[in-house]
């Protein structure tokens, strides 16, 4: 008992040291943080243009958006149809392939690598620009494209019908974080569930839904939010791919890039940083929503 | 086992590496062409789907890394460099040690802290953007020559991914250690740097590596906070080359892009196991 309260007391005794400790991640929190949070949901109930101070002028940054804006509204369309069919492409991609890793092979180690590679570099300008050249007119997909069904495909980077699908094969591509991640959680599941459920009968399809996507859930909710946090603010390969603008015909108008022209090319800084809010409480919309219905179908485990 | 079930169970694994390495290829196909146009002569090589040039040629490389505008592309890569390297140094400093203090510390409102770091993880950069850029732009550090705008903020731990990361990995550090050191009179900082630090390397090198590559490869900031060319970094400086070229010279192009991936890739290959730790320990983004 008597050390206990010792060990109890030194405990206490921490607190100097760690708030120490803590300083430079409080101080980035408070100043680079919390205190431009304030200061942009201000900015957003005003018009400011940097050069002067900010004039409030109420809602009408929000009303602006949702009533007179098209290219606003267009933004949302593109982004949201972007996020709907990137993640969950990207997802069933990564764990298919994490299944399909999950096997005692020769080289695996060499395949996880070589997967990995899409991942590592997807991010850079240098694919972006990679990108914009396969698939323009006379890029080298459409040359295989003719020479294999002899037709004469569009350019896809400057059709406003196709734009915004390049974009999400090149998100869809990189699906080598959450393979990883999936993997890790393949290896948690014991071998006996899948022998006992082999002697019972089951099938590797049967097996798949049974056993693996159950145990695998908390790894999916877990892969399903991150990649839709990140999804919805995916900005470098639009800005790239459409020279900055957004185009053709505002068809890669993502978001982000929406938010960077209005606040840093027009200078209009009180609706970005309403659009920047409204992009928050989208997000924290969809993370709850994730959240509230993982109830139905995550399971932790607590049969076992 | 019988005969009849090893033959299958050896054509299902013939089968799995038949699909595994057809679809790498497929995967791997548009990184392998950008190298090998990067290398073929002229200018039509864009149409042309091969992967074999028929002739080696370094013109694109040569012409490409003598820049635009007079700006040598090599000053792109010493400017990035130069930012990555203090962007790591502040993100071991600071992120270590914010996670010494949630991984092994007690002290007042650690729960509370603790959770407020891991929301602001998944806080979208934008809310913070436009008011950071007002305020650098006080301290005229927009466009400033050390590019004080990129690398201050990490100083003060803002990538808290990396914090979790971190504590993570602390955490797994047997407690027997501290306890004995402390017993032999050893302070809390005494602690973090012969124990806790030394003994985390692992999880210093992964955080060194993302905050190099997420550096290297991040487009919006430094499009936000870098305004001259001379200034400029390899991402911006492919972007310059992209606009100003149009399509009149795609081989230099693609060269330099080739180049551009070069660090990352050797990072990749003499780091390997780093890379899948971090990300199957926390999940890291991408």
């Amino acid at each position: 008992m008597r050390q206990r309260r010792g060990l109890r007391r030194r405990g206490d005794a921490d607190n100097l040291a760690a708030y120490l400790f803590l300083t430079p991640w409080l101080l980035g929190f408070l100043v680079l943080t919390l205190y431009p949070m304030a200061q942009s949901l201000f900015y957003s109930f005003t018009r400011f243009d940097i050069l002067t101070p900010p004039q409030m002028i109420g809602a009408a940054n929000y009303v602006e958006m949702f009533t007179k804006d098209k290219t606003y509204i267009k933004s949302l369309e593109v982004t949201f149809s972007y996020v709907f069919l990137s993640v969950p492409f990207k997802l069933v991609f990564a764990l298919l392939v994490a299944v399909l890793m999950n096997q005692r092979l020769r080289l695996i180690s060499f395949y996880r690598t070589v997967y990995y590679i899409p991942t590592l570099l997807g991010g850079s300008v240098a694919i972006a620009v990679l990108w914009k050249k396969l698939f323009s007119g006379d890029g080298v997909i459409n040359s295989i494209i003719s020479a294999l069904f002899g037709v004469k495909p569009p350019a896809w980077i400057a059709h406003p019908k196709y734009a915004m699908y390049t974009l999400v094969l090149l998100t869809v591509w990189q699906f080598g974080s959450s393979m990883i991640i999936f993997l890790a959680g393949l290896k948690q599941i014991p071998g006996e569930h899948y022998e006992a459920a082999a002697m019972d009968g089951a099938g590797k399809v049967k097996q798949f839904f049974h056993i693996t996507i159950p145990a695998l859930s908390p790894v999916i909710l877990f892969n399903l939010v991150m990649q839709t946090i990140s999804a919805f603010q995916a900005f470098t390969q639009a800005f790239i791919i459409s020279n900055g603008q957004g185009g053709p015909l505002d068809s890669t108008m993502f978001y982000t890039l929406y938010l960077y022209l209005e606040g840093f090319h027009h200078w209009e800084m009180g609706y970005a940083s309403a659009m920047a809010w409204v992009l928050l409480i989208i997000i924290a919309v969809f993370t709850a929503l994730i959240f509230k219905t993982s109830g139905a179908w995550v399971d932790y485990g607590s049969g076992e | 086992m019988t005969m009849h079930k090893r033959l299958q169970r050896a054509l299902g694994k013939g089968a799995s590496h038949l699909v595994i390495v057809v679809f790498g290829v497929i995967m791997l196909y548009p990184v392998a062409w950008l190298i090998a146009s990067s290398l073929k002569a002229g200018n039509t090589i864009f149409s042309d789907p091969g992967l074999i040039p028929k002739s080696v040629t370094l013109e694109h490389y040569i012409k490409g890394w003598a820049g635009v505008g007079r700006i040598h592309f090599s000053k792109f890569f010493l400017n990035s460099f130069f930012v990555c390297f203090w962007v790591i140094v502040g993100n071991l400093v600071s992120c270590s040690m914010a996670a010494y203090a949630f991984a092994r510390l007690r002290f007042k409102f650690k729960g509370l802290w603790f959770g407020i770091m891991m929301l602001s993880i998944m806080l979208p950069a934008h809310v913070t953007t436009i008011p950071r850029y007002v305020m650098f732009n006080s301290f005229r550090w927009v466009d400033h020559p050390a590019y004080l705008a990129l690398i201050l903020p990490k100083l003060l731990a803002t990538d808290a991914f990396f914090v979790f990361l971190l504590v993570q990995f602390m955490r797994g550090i047997p407690k027997d250690l501290d306890e004995s050191a402390t017993l032999d009179g050893c302070t809390r900082a005494g602690l973090f740097l012969r124990i806790i630090l030394p003994l985390s390397g692992p999880a210093l090198v992964t955080t060194a590596l993302f905050s190099f590559l997420w550096t290297w490869d991040d487009f919006f900031n430094q499009l936000l906070y870098i305004n001259t060319p001379q200034k400029y970094t390899v991402p911006l400086g492919l972007r310059m080359f992209l606009d100003a070229t149009g399509s009149s010279n795609w081989g230099a192009m693609l060269a330099m892009s080739v180049l551009s991936i070069l660090p990352c890739f050797a990072l990749f290959f003499s780091l390997q196991k780093y890379f899948v730790q971090g990300i199957a320990t926390t999940g890291i983004k991408g």
